[in-house]
């Protein structure tokens, strides 16, 4: 038998795949180094962050100074966070009386914890929490926050901070919903006076900036009403401001009622559905389903545009900060005030668009494109 | 009553309410009744609460003087002694559509690279464009302007001591001054060279455009037209003897006069709106490229194109499409949101003439009208515009 040594009876083992391949090296090399361009971009971007972050950090944090009661007690040069210390009750309620702010908080409470299971898919006992928050809620939070039967009336003037921001955002979605929905139904209503009609009230009021329509709810909404009738700043803003949001709300809800097959419409018809009845039971529930990321969309967008009251001198969060960094006491403190301010709008905004576009690919069945 | 009198002309089996025409006539007549009630109602009231108050309704006002100055008038001289309300309409007019026009160009400018640089191979570059989108989209505007013009400008330094960038630019609290043009006696032939040079160009465009369906050769067009459109009016500048004139600012003992300046009220309104807005646009130009199936550039590098013509010819084509429409609620939202400028004491018409010239006259409905017929105008006119290029550039559509 001839000697078959130089034949191998098992498999070399694998080399290792050459080091340019894997590792944090190649890792860089593909997505930082992969041509001169993108190496240039990686510099450029690099250097751009070494200017920024840590001059940023460094003011941020480790320079800043977090106790003290004037600005003149911030001395290590960076940021005087003191300033939002001391003034932090003020910037979340306002001028809301000290003992009463319990009413706040419940109200807070109640909020959110009745519209955070409406948003979870598939959460139990959906329809008890949207009859809860659309119909119950709206008197127990005027009663809360307000006052009566009991509880001391606190008067609007007094509200501000991050709690007049809410309830401007969350009141004026409440009410614009069903507004909304109304007005996109008597967009796509066969009946053309009603459709003309609803056309021209949605065009209108996206047509114009917010703020002229706050200047009209501050300076023309009481000419129009019997002489004599008074009322409220905050209410005026509310009506105003709900109006506003039902326009855009009104298109949001348009582009789902455009999204359902004709199908499901002729489906009920020969059913022997009347029209509410069809709306009610087969149209808007697979409508509203799908533009909850818009109106989430939209929801963000007014939480946004809430800042304009300054303009009529309502003190909501970013008014009642402004109006503290001009104090004597913190002269000084504007940009603290400005980036406390932009946090928290960015930590509100940014999860619910994080929500919204979750909840678009999961509702995005593939079938389009 | 008139319910009564239709029934009569109808089948009698169908009762009134189960005629589905019939009854949506019933329906409008009353949304009819209720809106001109309603109308009426507030008519009613406003004429009342005008009475009482001793308002004097129309437009008269326009004519009487005005008697402030509005800070911002790069287009018509504004004499605060001579001007009228109406003079202070057109100076807001005019300076809100500046500020709409120069946002819009230099938001989509910066959107389109950062939604462009969104969709990099490189991961830092790529990274550092979504951090801008997502930090810049989700702060209110109206605080990214306070921002710029309280905590950014507001501490450049004082009058006296302004940053000069070699001694043509200055740099200070009041504002970026820089030499004004001033055209001299011949500047015609600069103008016609322009003309002429672009004439040129579109002609050449349509040249090369046949000569390559023809023969399948390109022309480089860009360059050609870049070329034309610097030489041509060069030469037509040493003919005439440079015939532009540079007005520098001169210090004197209140600051700096003269030359041309850009307010920080200004600065900052355009940094805040085309920045806020370029957040927005960068991501709808992402989702452009992104709705662009892949199929169409493996196709285009099989045919052996390049990709940045790939990009340019095959991609961008298509993805403009998908684009444009959100583009122009953009644009629309832009021009609204220039309004912001009310915060920071700009010179557009919500400011001087829904601020201070309602506090003067106190008309305040013909005031407000005015000022949402204006936007609902501009409104409309852009919309316009934008459903006219979406149409031509559909119809590339097969």
């Amino acid at each position: 038998m001839a000697d078959l040594s130089y034949v191998r009876t098992e498999s070399h083992p694998d080399m290792p795949p050459p080091s340019s391949e894997v590792g944090i090296l190649a890792w860089l090399r593909q997505n930082l180094f992969s041509g001169w361009l993108n190496s240039l971009l990686t510099l450029a971007a690099i250097y751009l962050l070494y200017k920024i972050l840590p001059p940023f950090f460094g003011w941020a944090f480790w320079n800043a100074d977090w106790n003290g009661t004037t600005y003149k007690d911030c001395t290590s040069g960076g940021a005087c966070w003191a300033m939002i210390r001391v003034r932090f009750d003020q910037f979340m309620y306002g001028f809301y009386p000290e003992a009463e702010r319990w009413r706040v908080n419940l109200w807070v409470v109640l909020l959110f914890g009745s519209a955070i299971p409406l948003l979870i898919e598939n959460s139990p006992g959906k329809k008890y929490f949207a009859i809860f928050l659309f119909i119950l809620f709206p008197p127990i939070a005027y009663l809360l926050l307000y006052g009566g039967m009991g509880l001391r009336v606190v008067d609007t003037a007094q509200w501000g901070g991050l709690f007049l921001t809410l309830v401007l955002a969350t009141v004026s979605i409440v009410v614009s919903l069903p507004l909304g929905i109304v007005f996109a139904l008597g967009r796509r209503s066969n009946m053309p006076i009603v459709r003309m009609i609803c056309i021209a009230f949605i065009e209108l009021w996206r047509g114009v900036p917010l703020i002229t329509v706050l200047f009209m709810g501050s300076v023309m909404l009481p000419l129009f009403l019997p002489p004599g009738t008074n009322f409220d700043k905050i209410l005026r803003t509310l009506i105003v401001m709900s109006f506003f949001s039902a326009a855009y709300m009104a298109e949001v809800v348009r582009g789902g009622l455009q999204a359902i097959p004709k199908g499901q419409f002729e489906a009920a018809q020969a059913m022997g559905l009347s029209y509410w009845k069809m709306m009610a039971l087969i149209i808007l529930p697979q409508a509203l389903k799908i533009v909850i990321p818009g109106i989430v969309n939209t929801f963000i967008g007014l939480f946004k545009d809430t800042t304009l009251v300054l303009v009529i001198g309502l003190f909501d969060f970013l008014t009642i900060v402004q109006a503290a960094t001009t104090h004597k006491n913190w002269l000084g403190t504007s940009t603290e005030g400005y980036v406390f301010v932009a946090a928290v709008f960015w930590v509100f905004c940014f999860s619910m668009s994080r929500y919204s576009i979750t909840l678009e690919r999961r509702l995005d069945t593939g079938h389009r494109n | 009553m008139a319910a009564s009198s239709e029934t009569q002309g109808s089948t009698p089996r169908v009762s009134l309410w189960n005629d589905p025409q019939k009854r949506s006539l019933i329906y409008q007549a009353i949304v009819v009744v209720m809106i001109v009630g309603f109308f009426g109602f507030v008519i009613n009231n406003t004429a009342d609460n005008l009475e009482k108050r001793g308002i004097a309704s129309g437009f008269g006002f326009l004519y009487s003087p005005a008697g402030f100055d509005v800070g911002m008038s790069p287009f018509l001289t504004y004499e605060p002694s001579k001007a009228t309300h109406g003079t202070v309409l057109i100076v807001g007019v005019l300076n809100t559509l500046l500020v709409a026009i120069t946002g819009i160009v230099i938001a989509t400018i910066i959107g389109f690279i950062v939604g462009v640089l969104r969709l990099s191979p490189n991961w830092l570059v790529s990274r550092m464009a979504y951090c801008y989108v997502e930090t810049l989209r989700n702060i209110p505007l109206l605080l990214q302007l306070l921002f710029w013009y309280f905590a950014v400008l507001g501490t450049l330094p004082s009058k006296r001591d302004s940053i000069s960038m070699f001694d043509t630019f200055f740099l200070n609290i009041e504002g970026l001054f820089g030499p004004l043009p001033v055209p001299q006696d011949g500047f015609w032939m600069i103008l016609l060279a322009i003309a002429i040079a672009i004439t040129a160009i579109v002609m050449i465009k349509k040249w090369a455009q046949k000569r390559q369906d023809e023969t399948g050769q390109p022309f480089p067009v860009f360059l050609v037209s870049v070329g034309l459109l610097i030489v041509l009016p060069l030469i037509a500048a040493v003919i005439a003897g440079f015939p532009l004139e540079f007005e520098h600012p001169q210090k004197n003992r209140f600051g700096l006069r003269g030359g041309m300046i850009i307010l920080p009220e200004f600065a900052a309104l355009i940094l805040g709106l085309s920045l806020y807005t370029a957040s927005f646009i960068a991501e709808i130009v992402r989702s452009g490229i992104q709705a662009i199936s892949h199929g169409q550039t493996e196709a285009a590098y099989a045919l052996g194109v390049r990709p940045t013509v790939t990009m340019r010819l095959v991609v961008i084509p298509q993805a403009l499409r998908v684009i444009v429409p959100p583009l122009t609620s953009q644009y629309l939202n832009l021009t609204k949101n220039s309004s912001l400028a009310v915060a920071i004491g700009g010179a557009e018409i919500v400011a001087i003439f829904a601020g201070t010239s309602l506090n003067q006259a106190g008309q305040a409905i013909e005031i407000i009208a005015i000022t949402m017929g204006f936007y609902l105008t501009v409104s409309l006119l852009i919309s316009m515009f934008m459903n006219w290029y979406n149409r031509r550039i559909a119809l590339v559509e097969r």
